[in-house]
């Protein structure tokens, strides 16, 4: 299976992405922000970090770079499409997913593991996982999403949520709601679910060393789901 | 502009440095030349009064690439890898302005280590702030965290460990100490030393404009009323584009082009075009006009002092400036030749066509002044005599409940959460152990970093105290089973033209030097603060020394959590029950005077050297240094990262319990060990004459102290994690 990481000037996940998912079998390229065109890909991911300084607002910047005319086209034909934090938020501002993503409750950067419950396996990202709740790790200023309580029901009525931020045994409350956002929302699909906008960083826990392993479970079934 | 000694004095120089300006020029310097004495002159930039004292450290070593000299100390990780590493101060700045301050300073390292051809792989800090009732106290401490992770987070470099104090002698001057690790390959490494005739001196990066003019100037002088009025001094901080010019230059840096490369740090394009000449022993010849500026009708003298940040200067092989060139155009970055080499020694400076400076590089430099400034011996304070009914009748729940919730104890997660210490998806080992460790990347090595420092005993005794602050880098580094290889120092004190003050400096450093000597752990860097004082009152001598190890082998990490119900304690090094500057007579017994306690470097180094044999042979499941709060607290801490509990039954010693616990001995660990390894242990142990006391086992719950005092782990936890998240509050 073939992916490309996308490098923004000031993504700095980049390299972590490219190392997880070569690791669990991805033939992945590395993709410049001034390119017009893609290479041929199953998978295209945007990529943790601080696109343009993340001046203007988080991803705005980036969302208008060259390469997004083809990220969009490319999920517009139904390619996957996966945003990690900064990518998330060029997601939004590209309105590939619904909703914006504001500046921490606390206004406080977070860097932590956090537990989060998968709520959604119509799609490629997520079915066949065995686990339901997964310990991810986040990092980020700007991960408080929001949308209007229209976008909302839309998208509950659509079944495009994809996790929450949840405790070790999946409940959802204002304890384990790190930043603030809207029903504990964590990663949010587009309607037809080939784009997935999420804040935590499996990237960072594909090894019993780092934080954890179930990034692995999760890059794991990625691949078996588009193979 | 006309110069006169009353304008030299205006630029913090001295009536007779003047003299001697005119003197070596034999003539009086123009405005701009004056500029630029008073830039390389000042404290920060020439150690004027700290040169003579620091010749003294052990720099040379086995693993020693590149000592002290260069923008960063390197030393050899074996195989074809190295790393660069260094830990600069930041602390006028950061107490005009938390924000700016911090995040330049972190800017700062980190360009010092990529310039060298490393790339960032983790980041430290030291911080140390005022009372926690000091009215400046918190917004000092939520900018300074602020600025901190604002920068290293997006720069995509994991902050993975640091310290933080509180202590009401840095109420007028705060601390800000930024230490990088950087990696690089031994045959990779870039100097600042400039080679050749005629070759292209190269400006890129950021461009230039007037914030931080004089910024190493402010450095070099004590604080007074009017501090408001110094923040256009403060330097403001752009990370991305530092992000840019890290992926430039080190895309540079892969191929031949590059001759000498030098960031433009404190006193910009000054300091850096004249350092490279210096060290080339060439001169350098600078067109101003052709310099990018931010602002217009910049002068040639704001252009030189100017401290605007994310710029370098490199020296080019001839005709590399267009392949240079489009790799900074790629990264969207000013690229500029504005001058060359010459052979004349001086630095000659053009603007609008006319030469306006020409001075000998060797002036600035080898001539810059040189004090041996007068310092007063400290003598070591009488030891206090504690009322022993007193503290037998001290409650060890209630005493621990005090000192596990005291601001310089208390965990300082709400801190290290803002920052990312996780990005690049190698730290093994987060912040909150004895040390930060990172795998080199792809590699089953891995490097532990730790800063320190122990104003309270460097204070009471600069001498112990220097020799006590290497000593516990050399233990945290070891608790997490990595071999020390080099520090890193970042002096700070306060005026050096106060006797008292210039005492603790010397004798601080020949402590540091006394320890590192003793266990071949070399200075390979680092830099001196002075003048951390406001009017008459000073800081607390503080060294912060940056200690970096090697693990051979990743796998073998220690950390200090408990693991294993039924596993064994032991307490490695002598607990003779020295209270006397400890932090248990400082919040219980309100007692600040008395001698810290006596370092012993045989002891250290046996001791550390045997606990590495030990963790080789896995042995050891967790370990922890024992420091701050004594071992009562090292053992808590490893029960509430483990959430286990023990059972401690302390040996009968003439000493009693409180002092058993809380003493502040020096060269112990508190080890965990199987039981069924407990006897191949000891014997290890016993043969090398480490004293030790097994003193208890580890239980599912609860911290049980001879089976009548018992603190749950919930409450050990809530002691400790709760002070710093309700005093942000």
């Amino acid at each position: 299976m073939k992916s490309s990481v996308i490098t923004f000037p000031g993504s700095n996940c980049d390299r972590d992405m490219d190392v997880a998912l070569s690791k669990f079998g991805f033939k992945n390229k590395m993709v410049w922000h001034n390119d017009q065109e893609l290479p041929k890909s199953d998978l295209i991911v945007l990529p943790g970090g601080f696109s343009y300084g993340d001046y203007l607002r988080c991803g705005s910047m980036a969302s208008k770079s060259k390469i997004m005319h083809s990220v969009i086209n490319f999920a517009k034909s139904g390619g996957l499409v996966m945003g990690i934090c900064n990518g998330f938020q060029i997601l939004v501002e590209s309105g590939l997913v619904p909703g914006v993503l504001l500046r921490n409750k606390y206004l406080q950067f977070i860097c932590k593991n956090v537990h989060v419950k998968v709520d959604n396996e119509e799609n490629s990202f997520f079915k066949n996982l065995d686990k339901k709740v997964l310990e991810f790790h986040i990092a980020h200023n700007e991960g408080n999403y929001f949308c209007t309580s229209d976008q909302l029901k839309e998208i509950e009525d659509n079944n495009q949520i994809a996790i929450y931020y949840c405790d070790k045994n999946g409940n959802t409350n204002d304890q384990t709601n790190p930043n603030g956002s809207i029903k504990n929302i964590a990663g949010i699909f587009n309607k037809e679910k080939n784009v997935l906008g999420m804040m935590p960083h499996p990237e960072r826990m594909i090894d019993e060393s780092l934080s954890g392993e179930d990034g692995s479970i999760f890059f794991k079934n990625l691949l078996n789901n588009i193979k | 502009m006309l110069v006169n000694e009353k304008i030299a004095i205006e630029h913090g120089l001295k009536s007779d440095e003047y003299k001697k300006i005119c003197k070596l020029l034999k003539r009086t310097p123009n405005i701009t030349e004056l500029g630029i004495f008073s830039a390389m002159w000042n404290e920060h930039c020439s150690y004027k009064s700290s040169r003579i004292h620091l010749k003294k450290l052990p720099t040379k070593g086995k693993k020693v690439i590149q000592g002290p000299g260069e923008n960063a100390g390197v030393i050899d990780i074996e195989d074809s890898d190295a790393i660069v590493f260094k830990i600069e101060s930041h602390n006028h700045p950061s107490f005009i302005e938390p924000y700016q301050g911090a995040a330049t300073g972190v800017g700062g390292i980190m360009r010092d280590v990529f310039t060298m051809g490393a790339r960032p792989i983790a980041n430290l800090n030291s911080i140390h702030f005022g009372s926690p009732q000091n009215k400046k106290t918190k917004n000092l401490l939520r900018g300074v965290v602020h600025g901190i992770g604002g920068y290293g987070n997006c720069m995509g470099v994991p902050t993975v460990g640091g310290q933080t104090s509180f202590d009401s002698s840095y109420n007028g001057n705060i601390l800000v100490n930024a230490m990088t690790l950087g990696l690089v390959k031994k045959n990779k490494i870039f100097y600042s030393k400039a080679a050749g005739l005629n070759k292209p001196v190269i400006y890129v990066g950021s461009k230039t404009g007037r914030d931080g003019i004089h910024g190493a100037s402010m450095a070099s002088a004590s604080f007074d009323d009017k501090i408001e009025e110094k923040k256009p001094t403060v330097q403001v901080g752009d990370p991305f584009t530092e992000k840019l010019l890290l992926e430039a230059c080190l895309e540079l840096m892969a191929g031949d082009s590059i001759i000498a490369i030098q960031d433009m740090g404190a006193a910009g394009l000054t300091s850096s075009s004249i350092e490279m000449a210096s060290k080339g022993n060439l001169g350098i010849e600078i067109d101003l006009s052709k310099v990018p500026c931010r602002e217009s009708n910049m002068t040639p003298y704001e252009i030189m002092l100017s401290e605007s940040q994310e710029r370098m200067l490199i020296i080019l092989e001839n005709g590399k400036e267009d392949l240079a060139k489009k790799i900074f155009d790629k990264w969207n970055l000013d690229f500029a030749v504005i001058g060359k080499t010459t052979n004349t020694k001086n630095i000659e400076l053009f603007f609008d066509q006319k030469q306006v400076a020409k001075i000998p590089v060797n002036t600035l430099v080898e001539n810059s002044p040189m004090y041996d400034r007068k310092w007063k011996k400290s003598k070591l304070p009488k030891k206090i005599k504690h009322d022993r009914s007193k503290l037998k009748n001290l409650k060890i729940k209630e005493t621990l409940k005090k000192i596990l919730s005291s601001p310089n104890i208390c965990s300082k997660e709400w801190i290290w959460e803002q920052y990312d210490h996780t990005v690049m998806g190698d730290t093994i080992q987060k912040p909150g152990g004895d040390s930060g460790v990172i795998r080199i990347h792809g590699t089953d090595k891995a490097v532990a970093a730790t800063v320190d420092s122990s104003a309270t005993y460097c204070w009471a005794h600069p001498l112990t105290g220097g020799k006590q602050v290497v000593c516990e880098t050399w233990r945290n580094l070891i608790s997490v089973g990595a071999k020390p290889i080099a520090i890193t120092n970042c002096l700070n004190f306060g005026s050096p033209e106060k006797e008292e003050n210039m005492g603790e400096f010397v004798e601080c450093v020949q402590g540091i030097g006394e320890a590192c000597k003793y266990l071949e752990y070399p200075v390979v860097s680092g830099n001196v603060s002075f003048y951390n004082q406001t009017k008459e009152i000073g800081i607390k001598p503080t060294p912060a020394i940056g200690g970096v190890g090697l693990i051979k082998d990743y796998k073998k990490m220690i950390t200090m959590n408990f693991k294993g119900t039924g596993n064994q304690i032991l307490v490695i090094g002598k607990t003779e029950g020295h209270i006397d500057q400890s932090l248990f007579a400082r919040v219980i017994l309100n007692e600040k005077n008395g001698p810290p306690p006596e370092v012993n470097l045989f002891n250290e180094k046996n001791n550390g050297e045997t606990l590495l044999n030990l963790i080789d042979k896995n042995y050891v499941k967790s370990a922890h240094d024992v420091s701050l709060g004594g071992i009562i607290t090292a053992i808590s801490k490893m029960c509430i990262k483990g959430n286990k509990g023990v059972e401690l039954k302390i040996p009968k010693f003439l000493i009693n319990e409180i002092e058993y616990f809380f003493a502040e001995d020096q060269g112990r660990y508190i080890i965990e060990v199987s039981l069924e390894d407990l006897k191949n242990v000891t014997k290890i142990l016993d043969k090398n004459s480490v004293h030790y006391d097994e003193i208890g086992k580890i239980i599912d719950k609860d911290l049980i102290i001879n089976q009548k005092t018992k603190v749950t782990i919930d409450e050990l936890k809530s002691y400790n994690t709760n002070w710093l998240k309700e005093y942000m509050n």
